[in-house]
C-alpha cells in the first residue's frame, strides 16, 4: 500500500476498531441514533476542524478558533437580542468579519514573516476580547427563525436523526474534499506544506495563498460558531475554550501530518468522530469520567506523532539506499 | 560596570513600560501607590500584582530558557495543573509537608524530563513534542482529584500560598528568590552562554563540544519545576486542587511575558530578569483593569495589541532594516560569499 | 552543420560584486543550439554565481545577456522560465509531497468546470514522462522514487515550461552509474531536439563523456573556454586549480626539519556511505594537506577524525594509546579541534560576541559548572583579537557582523584557545580576502613550528605546497595517493587525481 494512506487507514482502522469494541460491550450503541447525534454533537467542532486541516496541511496553525467560535455566537446572540435584523443577514455578516479576521492574519503571517503560532495567539486573544467587550453574559437566543433551522432534520431508518447542523458538518467536509483535492488553491496548499520556498520557486503565490488558507479558516470558524449558536441556542463569551486542541487533535489523530503536507480532509472526519466515540463510551458507561477523553486523546496525538515520524524515517532510509 | 550599565540598557524599554503602565493606572486611581502595613506584613496595589503575577511569573523563568533554545513549551498550564493536583493529593493522603513538596517537584521535573526527550531524543519539534501533555495533561490531573476539586487544610501548605515572610506573601517570596537563583546560576556558570549558543546555532556548538542534547533536556526540565512550583503556589493559595482550571492558558501568559522580555522566540539571548518585567506588566494591566473601572473584558483586547506590536518590533523584516542600518554605519559589511 | 554553431544564449562582460568580495569579474559565456557546455570550477569559481545571473536569481552588475539574440534582464527565476531558461539543481526543486503529475502541472493544471480535471492531468503527466522513455505511476508522491527519476521529472518540467535553454546544476552529485546513463541519455535526446544546455559537475568522467565544449572558471575570472575534443584531462584540472603548471619543488621545511614521531594514527578508518576506510598518520609539528575535487571525500574525512559523523570501521590512536572518537566532544577531549568549511552554518553563532565565540569550545570543554571569568575571557578575546590580528571595533561585537575573513579567525582563535594537538582546517581559506588568506597561511606554518599536528583541507592547490609536509589525495570518497617531499607539488597532485579520473573512467 502507498505508505501515504497509511496514517489514513489506522485512522480509521481504529475507528472500526473502537466502535466494534463499544458495540459488543453496549449494543446499544450500533443504531442510527447514536451516529446522528454522533454527527450533531461534533457538528461545530468538525466544521472548524475542516479549515483546521487545511491551516495545518499548509504547515501552519490557528489557535484563534475556538475564540472566533464564541465571539461569533456572542454576535448573533446580541445582534438578535437588540435589533430586528434577520438571522440570515447577521450569519452573513458574522461570516464577513471572521473571514477578514483570518485573512488579516494571514497577511501578518506573510508580510511579516512571523510564526503561525504567535500571530494566531494573538488573534485568540482579540477575537476572546470581543467577545466579552459585546457582553460577559450568556444571552439566550430565542428567534423563530433558529426554532425552524432546528426543526430540519432527515430521519434514518431506526430513528437517528441527520439534523440541519450534522448535514452541514457533512457537507463542509465534502467540499473541502473537493477544494483540497481538485483545485489549485487545494495543490497549492500541499506544495506549502511542503516547503515553502520550493513552492515560491515553482510559481506558487505564496503571500495570495497564505492568506487565503487562514481566511478560509476564519470563515469555517465563523461557521461553526453559527452552527455552536444554534446547537445552543445561546451566545457566551466563555464558551468554546480550548476548541482549538480538541480541532488541532482531530486533524492529527485523522493522520494529517503536524508539520504540513501530508493528510486528507476525509481523516479529520474519522479524527472527529474517533472523538465523539470515546465520549459517546464514557456516557454509555456512566462510571466513567470525562478526564478519559482528554488522556486517551492526548495518548493517540502522540502515537500518530510517533507513526509520522518513523513514516518520514523510513522514507528517508529507504531512498538512501535506494 | 559596563556589565551593570549593558544590563540596564537591556532592560530599559520593559522597565519604561511597567513605570508608565503604573503611572497611568495610578491617575485614574490615586491611592494605588499606597503601601500598608498590617501585622508585619505589606499590603497594596502594587504587593497584590507581584503576589497574583506570581504563576506566570514562575513559568516565564522556564519558558524563557527552553525559548532560548529556540523551543517552546505548551505544557506549562497542564503541568500546573497535574502538579498542583499531586500536591493536594499528598497532603491530603497525610504525608508531611516536605515530602509532599518533593513528590511535587519530582512529578513537574519528570513532566519536563518527557517533554525534553521528545525535543532532543525524538527529534520532534518543540510546540508538537509539548502539545501532547497540553493536551493530556489536565485530564491525568483530573485523573488524580478525581474529577473534584481536592480541598484540604494542612496549615504548612496553605502557607506556601498565603503566608509571607519578611512583611511580603510567600508566593513573591518565591518567585523573586527562584527568579533570582536561576538567573544567577545561568550568569554565574556557563549555563547561560551554552544555552544561548545552542539556540542561535545547535550544530555549530555541536562542533564546538556543547552538549546539546543535555542542555535542552535540562532547559524543558527546568520548565517542568517551574511548573510544579507555580501549579504548588496556585492550589495552597486556594486551598484546594482544581484540575480543570488550574494554570489554564497560563502558558500563553508565560510566552507572552518572555516575548514582553524581548526574548526572540528565534531562540538565543535570553534575559530572565526581562521576562520576569514582561510578567508584571502583564499582572499590572491586568490589575491596572480591573482598579480603573474598565471593563475586565479589554484585558484579552489589549494584549493583543501588545502582542501585536512586539510582533512588528520583532519581525525578521524590521530586524533587517535594523541590522543593515548598524551595519552601514559601521561601514563594516560582512562579505557576502559564495553559497557553492 | 551551419544551424548547431549558432549561438542561442551569449553573455558578455558579467561582472557581480557581493559586499567586500567580487564574485564574477568580465565573464563572458556563449552556448551554442544543440550542445553540451559543461561548465567547471572549484567551489566559490564563481559557476553558480554566473548561473544565478543568468536565470535572474542575482541581479547582474554589468554586462549583457543575449537569448536568440535579444537582449534578456530576467529579475527572477520565473521571468528566465518564461523566456525558456530552465534550470534544474542538484537538490531537486520539486515537492517531495506531491504527486508526479502535481509536480509536473503545479499552478497550470488542467480544468474542467474549474476543477482540476485529475484523470487529463495525469495522462498528460504520463503522455510527457514518456518523451523521457520514463514509465511511472504519476499518482505516487514524488519521494517514493529515487533522486535519479525526480531529476528527470525536474528536468521535464523545466524544458516543457521553457525550452531553449536548460541549466543542469551539479544533477549527477547523488547518482549511481547506472542513472548516470539513463540521464545522458535524457540530456543527448534533449541537445538533439535543439536545445542548449550547460551542465555543471564536478565529476570530470562525465564531462568528457557527455559535453562539446567546457568553460573554466577560476575566483570569479574566466580560464578559457575550449572544445572538449582538444583539452586533455591534465590541462583541464591545471585549468582548474592550478595558475600555471609550473614544477614547483616542494621546500621541504617542515617535512625533513620539525617534525617528530607519530602521534595520531587513525587505522582503517572509514564509514560507509561516507567516505572508504583509509590509514593516515599524522606526526607532532606536521601538516598533512588532503587534495582532491570537490565531492572526493574531503570534507567527508575531516568530519569523520572529529567525530562529528562516527567511524563504523577502524581505530584512532594517539601516542599509541586507543582512544574513541564518536563525537566531536569525545575528540575535543583528545584534544582534537575542528574549522569547519561551512563557516556559516557550522562555525560561527552569528548573534553572540566575538569574546563569546571566542570562549566558546574551551567553556564547553571545562563544562558549564566551571565558567570562565568574564575577566578570563576578556583577556582571552583580546589576546587573539591582537595575535590573529581580528578586525573587529569590539570584542563584544556580534560575530554576524564581522567580514568572512575576520570569521575565520574568531573560529581559529576559538580553537587556539582550546590549546589544541591535532587541528583539522576544512578550506580555512575559502571566501575571505587576499589579505586574511596570507595571514592565515602564516599561522599554519607558526603553529606548525610550536609543534602542533594539522590537517588542511584545501582547493588552493599552491597553498596547500607551501605548508604541507605530506598532500594525501582523495578521489571517489576514498583516499588513493600520498605525496611526501619532493614529490609534493602541484604537479604531482594534479597528476594523482587524473590519474585517478582515467582510471574510473
Amino acid at each position: 500500500m502507498n505508505p501515504r494512506y497509511l496514517p489514513l487507514a489506522a485512522t480509521v482502522a481504529i475507528f472500526v476498531a473502537a466502535y466494534l469494541l463499544c458495540i459488543v460491550q453496549y449494543p446499544n450503541m450500533l443504531s442510527t441514533r447514536v451516529i446522528g447525534n454522533l454527527l450533531t454533537d461534533n457538528a461545530f467542532l468538525g466544521i472548524a476542524a475542516v479549515g483546521m486541516t487545511f491551516v495545518i496541511l499548509s504547515g501552519g496553525i490557528d489557535l484563534s478558533i475556538g475564540s472566533v467560535i464564541a465571539f461569533t455566537g456572542v454576535f448573533l446572540a446580541v445582534v438578535l437580542q437588540s435589533t430586528s435584523i434577520h438571522p440570515l443577514l447577521a450569519f452573513a455578516a458574522v461570516l464577513a468579519i471572521t473571514t477578514c479576521f483570518g485573512a488579516m492574519m494571514g497577511a501578518i503571517i506573510h508580510h511579516l514573516a512571523m510564526p503561525p503560532f504567535i500571530v494566531t495567539l494573538a488573534g485568540m486573544f482579540l477575537a476572546r476580547g470581543m467577545a466579552f467587550v459585546l457582553t460577559i453574559d450568556s444571552i439566550p437566543i430565542n428567534h423563530p427563525f433558529y426554532a425552524t433551522l432546528k426543526s430540519f432534520y432527515y430521519r434514518l431508518p431506526g430513528g437517528g436523526r441527520i439534523t440541519l447542523i450534522g448535514g452541514l458538518m457533512l457537507a463542509v467536509f465534502a467540499i473541502g474534499i473537493v477544494i483540497a483535492h481538485r483545485t489549485r488553491f487545494g495543490a497549492n496548499v500541499y506544495a506549502l506544506g511542503g516547503g515553502a520556498s520550493t513552492a515560491q520557486l515553482m510559481g506558487v503565490p505564496v503571500g495570495k495563498t497564505t492568506i487565503l488558507i487562514y481566511a478560509l479558516s476564519g470563515f469555517l470558524a465563523g461557521l461553526s460558531g453559527i452552527v455552536f449558536s444554534l446547537y445552543t441556542s445561546a451566545g457566551y463569551s466563555l464558551a468554546t475554550v480550548g476548541v482549538e486542541l480538541d480541532a488541532i487533535a482531530a486533524v492529527v489523530i485523522g493522520g494529517t501530518l503536524l508539520t504540513g503536507g501530508a493528510g486528507f480532509v476525509a481523516g479529520t472526519l474519522v479524527g472527529i468522530l474517533i472523538q465523539g466515540l470515546i465520549q459517546t463510551y464514557i456516557t454509555f458507561d456512566g462510571s466513567l469520567s470525562s478526564w478519559w477523553t482528554k488522556i486517551l486523546i492526548g495518548f493517540l496525538l502522540f502515537a500518530f506523532i510517533l507513526m509520522q515520524k518513523g513514516l518520514l524515517h523510513l522514507s528517508q532510509h529507504n531512498r538512501r539506499h535506494a | 560596570m559596563t556589565a551593570l550599565r549593558s544590563h540596564i540598557v537591556r532592560l530599559a524599554p520593559q522597565i519604561a513600560a511597567l513605570a508608565i503602565i503604573l503611572l497611568m493606572i495610578s491617575v485614574a486611581f490615586p491611592g494605588f501607590f499606597r503601601i500598608e502595613v498590617q501585622n508585619g506584613r505589606l499590603y497594596g496595589s502594587l504587593i497584590d500584582i507581584l503576589n497574583r503575577g506570581a504563576p506566570v511569573a514562575l513559568l516565564a523563568i522556564g519558558m524563557t530558557v527552553v525559548i532560548a533554545t529556540r523551543g517552546i513549551d505548551l505544557s506549562v498550564g497542564a503541568v500546573m495543573a497535574i502538579c498542583g493536583a499531586v500536591a493536594a493529593a499528598a497532603i491530603t493522603s497525610g504525608y508531611s509537608l516536605p515530602a509532599t513538596l518533593l513528590i511535587t517537584a519530582a512529578t513537574g521535573l519528570l513532566c519536563g524530563l518527557w517533554n525534553g526527550l521528545l525535543v532532543a531524543v525524538l527529534d520532534i519539534q518543540p510546540i508538537i513534542a509539548t502539545l501532547v501533555l497540553m493536551v493530556a495533561g489536565r485530564g491525568i490531573a483530573q485523573l488524580i482529584t478525581e474529577g473534584a476539586i481536592l480541598t484540604f487544610n494542612h496549615p504548612g501548605l496553605i502557607f506556601v500560598g498565603s503566608g509571607s515572610f519578611a512583611g511580603l506573601p510567600m508566593p513573591v517570596v518565591i518567585w523573586l528568590v527562584f527568579g533570582i537563583v536561576v538567573a544567577l546560576v545561568m550568569r554565574r556558570t556557563a549555563l547561560g552562554m551554552l544555552i544561548e549558543a545552542l539556540g542561535i546555532n545547535r550544530r555549530a556548538s555541536m562542533l564546538s563540544g556543547v552538549s546539546t542534547g543535555v542542555l535542552l533536556i535540562a532547559a524543558y526540565v527546568l520548565s517542568g519545576l517551574c511548573a510544579a512550583i507555580a501549579g504548588t503556589i496556585a492550589v495552597a493559595d486556594i486551598r484546594g486542587a482544581d484540575a480543570n482550571n488550574a494554570g489554564l492558558w497560563l502558558e500563553l501568559d508565560a510566552i507572552l511575558a518572555v516575548v514582553i522580555g524581548g526574548t526572540s522566540l528565534l531562540g538565543g539571548r535570553f534575559s530572565i530578569a526581562a521576562s520576569l518585567l514582561g510578567a508584571m506588566i502583564i499582572q499590572s494591566i491586568n490589575t491596572g483593569i480591573l482598579l480603573s473601572g474598565f471593563p475586565p473584558e479589554f484585558n484579552l483586547i489589549i494584549k493583543a495589541a501588545i502582542i501585536v506590536l512586539i510582533l512588528v518590533i520583532q519581525s525578521p523584516r524590521a530586524q533587517g532594516a535594523i541590522v543593515w542600518f548598524s551595519r552601514s554605519r559601521a561601514g563594516d559589511r560582512p562579505s557576502e560569499q559564495e553559497a557553492k | 552543420m551551419q544551424s548547431n554553431s549558432e549561438n542561442i544564449l551569449t553573455a558578455t562582460g558579467i561582472d557581480k560584486f557581493f559586499p567586500g568580495a567580487k564574485a564574477l569579474n568580465k565573464v563572458d559565456f556563449s552556448l551554442r543550439k544543440s550542445e553540451v557546455h559543461a561548465l567547471l570550477g572549484e567551489n566559490g569559481a564563481g559557476k553558480s554565481t554566473l548561473v544565478k545571473c543568468i536565470t535572474g536569481a542575482y541581479r547582474r552588475d554589468s554586462g549583457r545577456i543575449l537569448l536568440d539574440g535579444a537582449e534578456i534582464d530576467p529579475r527572477n527565476t520565473q521571468e528566465a522560465q518564461k523566456v525558456g531558461i530552465g534550470t534544474v539543481y542538484q537538490e531537486v526543486n520539486l515537492l517531495p509531497n506531491l504527486t508526479v503529475a502535481e509536480n509536473l502541472f503545479l499552478g497550470r493544471q488542467p480544468r474542467r468546470f474549474g476543477l482540476v480535471a485529475t484523470g487529463e492531468m495525469n495522462r498528460k503527466a504520463r503522455e510527457l514522462l514518456g518523451e523521457y522513455e520514463l514509465d511511472i505511476d504519476v499518482t505516487a508522491e514524488l519521494s517514493r522514487y529515487s533522486v535519479a527519476v525526480q531529476q528527470v521529472v525536474a528536468i521535464a518540467r523545466a524544458v516543457d515550461l521553457s525550452g531553449k535553454v536548460l541549466i543542469l546544476d551539479e544533477p549527477t552529485a547523488s547518482l549511481d552509474t547506472h542513472e548516470v546513463a539513463m540521464l545522458f541519455g535524457i540530456v543527448r535526446r534533449l541537445k538533439q531536439r535543439g536545445l542548449g544546455i550547460i551542465f555543471i559537475t564536478h565529476f570530470l568522467e562525465q564531462v568528457y563523456e557527455i559535453s562539446d565544449r567546457i568553460t573554466v572558471l577560476r575566483n570569479g575570472n574566466l580560464v578559457g573556454t575550449r572544445d572538449t575534443a582538444d583539452l586533455p584531462r591534465r590541462d583541464l584540472i591545471a585549468m582548474m586549480l592550478g595558475r600555471e603548471l609550473i614544477q614547483e619543488v616542494h621546500s621541504g621545511r617542515t617535512a625533513t626539519g620539525a617534525a617528530g614521531e607519530v602521534r595520531f594514527r587513525f587505522t582503517d578508518y572509514g564509514r560507509s556511505g561516507h567516505i572508504q576506510p583509509f590509514d593516515l598518520e599524522v606526526r607532532v609539528g606536521e601538516v598533512v594537506g588532503v587534495a582532491g575535487l570537490l565531492g572526493s571525500g574531503r570534507t567527508e574525512t575531516a568530519e569523520i577524525l572529529f567525530g562529528a559523523e562516527r567511524a563504523d570501521s577502524g581505530k584512532a590512536e594517539v601516542d599509541g594509546k586507543t582512544v574513541d572518537i564518536s563525537s566531536p566532544r569525545a575528540a575535543i577531549r583528545q584534544k582534537f579541534g575542528f574549522c569547519p568549511e561551512d563557516r556559516k552554518t557550522e562555525g560561527i553563532v552569528a548573534d553572540l560576541s566575538v569574546r563569546e565565540n571566542i570562549v566558546l569550545a574551551l567553556q564547553a570543554r571545562r563544562g558549564w559548572a566551571r565558567p570562565i571569568s568574564r575577566g578570563e575571557q576578556e583577556r582571552l578575546a583580546d589576546r587573539y583579537i591582537e595575535a590573529l590580528d581580528i578586525r573587529t571595533s569590539d570584542r563584544e561585537k556580534p560575530i554576524k557582523l564581522l567580514s568572512g575573513g575576520n570569521q575565520q579567525k574568531v573560529i581559529l582563535a576559538r580553537w587556539l584557545a582550546t590549546n589544541p594537538e591535532f587541528l583539522i582546517l576544512d578550506e580555512p581559506t575559502r571566501g575571505i580576502d587576499v589579505g586574511a588568506h596570507a595571514e592565515i597561511i602564516r599561522l599554519i606554518e607558526t603553529l606548525c613550528e610550536q609543534g602542533m599536528s594539522l590537517i588542511v583541507i584545501s582547493s588552493e592547490l599552491e597553498e596547500l605546497v607551501a605548508y604541507s609536509a605530506r598532500v594525501i589525495v582523495l578521489r571517489d570518497r576514498a583516499h588513493v595517493a600520498e605525496l611526501v617531499g619532493e614529490d609534493v607539488s602541484t604537479a604531482h597532485i594534479v597528476e594523482a587525481i587524473a590519474a585517478g579520473e582515467r582510471g574510473a573512467a
